[in-house]
């Protein structure tokens, strides 16, 4: 007993316990309804964990080829050691892979980098024109010894990435653009902008595609052809564009009528009101529509599968078809490809909330 | 259903557009000399399927649909490597053909009527005769799809398998339940699982369903075949020395083994007193010439990729996972259909 005191420890202990008291635990114990809702959800996650432990690691296969994993009952990871780079990086030359590798890891790492409102500024922007110049560059090579991989043979995580992140990067300047000409007084704007948004909202995604990729090039004069991944990139685009458009216009109607006309009043013509009244306030009110918009079009890339196109999960799926792999791997390949989505789209809805509170911040 | 509905849209707005360009399709003619300037051949194939075009570990296509691509590729270029293989969905396959986006779909399509005469279409011969079939678990003791009374089979989407399936039962006045799967996984899933009966599909894929399971022996493959689905090579119409190409090439690599020739002796072959061998193989005769390839052609595509029976086995053979039997898919000497017109 006497040994305790020599030890702050247990004190400092209930002391953080003591901390959250009015705030935690009271509010996951507060009431007996609240604790046994509490409880029953600790037993429920600590089951899911066990059973998901179990699986992932106590269970699992960890060395051997297809014959073991078809045995154990376990997660097989020997199937990741062999596809994982396939699932990842797809066709592009096996050789090489650093390359789509380091175009991933800049094109994350500026992403990382723009989400820090420090950096926010011009320079950035130039920043991410030069990033984008060099991850092209990395994966289409053709100089300094590297081979020249045409777009055919890109695929995975990179495929889905250029194409749900670039075609969004370049689909929200066109989507305000868009919902300023809905919103315009003058006439013809007014009605081409209606009737792209529209017809872009009237049609899904895959017909879209199908369009971008099988209508484009019978219409083209013969030998000229355009890359199916460009394609697919603009059709992406414009479609994003409208939904963006659409967000945009939502978030405009929600300013009271007297900001405009303040902004006028002060003399400001329609270029600078935007820029400096109305879109900064818009924009703000928009954060969680546009990033579910983000969300949304990260995963709905999945669909250029439908046209050819490899993306990361039809990658996963790929590397599951091997016939030595095949009906072996199917759980560990679908959850691997449901974390890397989760993953990222956590991270998007993370930051929005960050967002929201840092500029709700800067409001009061 | 949908996927039917969204194919047909797509095939007959496809149908409209070459009847818009009639005269840009004509100048879409030598495919091969195409071929030869892009220094590729851009070969389509199905989406990656077990055995007949996956990627293995170093992201390389392997499979038969694969295979004799290359073989083609080694009579154009003497060069088995110089193929860019294109996955393809089946709702779009036909119009990337039509367009040009690649020079052939290599064994993906059963050659049907309404195909080859409204698509634009040709098929080489037939380089694999697959059909539907049904298969159940052991237990029930089911030795005939007569006996499938009421019984619920696990079907995919989007193809002519319901069809087939419906068509067929209603001839014989049997009342079945379909259950569809969205996806392949889960339709093989569904099936071990219990959740239905009986599964059906080609008889190819229902080999690879069986191979996967934990004891293939508990599986039994039913011996009625509801539909044909021979499946060809499929090229543009309009270029006549391309699809002669694409034929002679297929034709080659049976009458090579019906001839015996494989890639391990093919160069003992070279010097054979047999006048049709040493046309086959270039020794004498010009018939690479006559399809504006080099004389060596076909000893290429046998040298390096082997004759049918070396693809057949090494792709989907018995040794492999998939351990499909020849069948149907034997030369017509040991009772099977492949049949080549003679080399002269």
């Amino acid at each position: 007993m006497a040994e305790l005191d020599v030890f702050d420890k247990p004190v400092a202990l209930s002391e953080a316990w003591r901390v959250p008291k009015d705030g935690a635990v009271r509010r996951y114990f507060g009431t007996p309804a609240n604790a046994a809702i509490t409880l029953l959800c600790m037993i429920a996650l600590f089951l899911i964990g066990k059973v998901a432990f179990a699986w992932l690691f106590v269970d699992a296969v960890w060395s051997g080829g297809p014959e073991a994993c078809k045995i154990g009952e376990g997660a097989c990871w020997p199937f990741f050691g062999d596809k994982l780079r396939f699932m990842l990086f797809g066709y592009f030359p096996y050789d090489e892979h650093w390359r789509p590798l380091s175009a991933l890891l800049l094109f994350v790492g500026m992403c990382g980098l723009s989400m820090v409102p420090r950096m926010w500024s011009a320079r950035l922007l130039l920043l991410w024109v030069a990033a984008l110049v060099v991850c092209y560059l990395v994966m289409t090579g053709g100089f300094a010894g590297m081979t020249a991989v045409p777009t055919t043979k890109w695929g995975g995580l990179p495929l889905s990435f250029m194409l749900s992140f670039v075609g969004l990067t370049c689909a929200f300047p066109l989507g305000i653009l868009l919902a300023l000409g809905r919103t315009s007084n003058l006439p013809a704007i007014r009605v081409i902008s209606i009737v792209f948004i529209e017809f872009m909202r009237g049609v899904p995604l895959i017909s879209v595609l199908f369009m971008a990729s099988v209508m484009l090039p019978l219409f083209m004069p013969g030998g000229m052809s355009v890359a199916t991944l460009l394609r697919a990139q603009v059709a992406v685009i414009l479609f994003a564009a409208a939904y963006v458009a659409e967000t945009v216009r939502g978030g405009l109607q929600s300013l009271p009528s007297g900001q405009f006309e303040a902004a006028q009043a002060m003399g400001l013509h329609y270029w600078l009101m935007m820029r400096l009244v109305i879109l900064p306030q818009a924009i703000k009110a928009m954060i969680p529509a546009l990033v579910s918009t983000c969300i949304n079009f990260f995963q709905d890339t999945t669909l250029v599968t439908i046209i050819g196109l490899l993306d990361f999960l039809t990658t996963v799926r790929g590397a599951m078809r091997d016939p030595n792999w095949q009906g072996i791997a199917v759980l560990e390949g679908y959850l691997f490809a449901a974390a890397v989505y989760c993953l990222f789209s956590a991270i998007m809805s993370a930051y929005s909330r960050f967002l929201e509170r840092r500029f709700r911040a800067g409001h009061d | 259903m949908k996927n039917t509905v969204l194919k047909s849209l797509a095939v007959g707005i496809a149908a409209l557009g070459i009847a818009l360009l009639g005269a840009a399709s004509a100048s879409a003619q030598a495919t091969l000399e195409a071929v030869k300037k892009r220094d590729k051949l851009l070969c389509g194939i199905p989406m990656p399927s077990a055995g007949f075009g996956a990627p293995d570990s170093k992201g390389v296509v392997q499979g038969f649909d694969a295979d004799i691509c290359r073989a083609l590729s080694s009579a154009i270029f003497g060069d088995p490597g110089k193929v860019d293989f294109v996955h393809l969905n089946p709702n779009v396959r036909f119009e990337a053909v039509q367009s040009g986006e690649v020079d052939l779909l290599s064994r993906y399509a059963t050659v049907t009527f309404s195909r080859d005469a409204s698509l634009g279409l040709d098929f080489s011969p037939i380089l694999f005769y697959d059909g539907q079939g049904l298969m159940v678990s052991a237990k029930l003791g089911v030795k005939s799809a007569m006996e499938l009374k009421g019984a619920s089979v696990c079907v995919l989407p989007g193809t002519t398998t319901i069809q087939n399936l419906t068509d067929y039962f209603r001839a014989k006045n049997i009342k079945f339940e379909a259950v569809v799967v969205e996806n392949g996984d889960e339709w093989r899933r569904a099936f071990f699982a219990g959740r239905c009966d009986a599964i059906t599909s080609d008889l190819s894929d229902l080999a690879s369903v069986r191979a996967v399971a934990n004891n293939p022996a508990d599986f039994v493959v039913l011996p009625e075949t509801i539909s044909k689905e021979p499946t060809a090579a499929t090229v543009r119409q309009g270029d006549a020395n391309w699809r002669d190409i694409v034929t002679w090439v297929s034709y080659g690599l049976i009458a090579a083994e019906e001839a015996g020739i494989n890639q391990a002796n093919v160069d003992t072959f070279l010097t054979s007193e047999d006048p049709e061998i040493q046309r086959m193989l270039g020794v004498t005769g010009d018939l690479g010439k006559m399809l504006g390839l080099d004389n060596k052609w076909l000893y290429n595509a046998i040298k390096q990729v082997g004759n049918y029976e070396d693809i057949f086995d090494r792709t989907i053979g018995p040794k492999t996972p998939l351990g499909l039997s020849r069948g149907e898919n034997q030369l017509w000497t040991k009772g099977g259909l492949l049949y080549a017109p003679p080399f002269r």
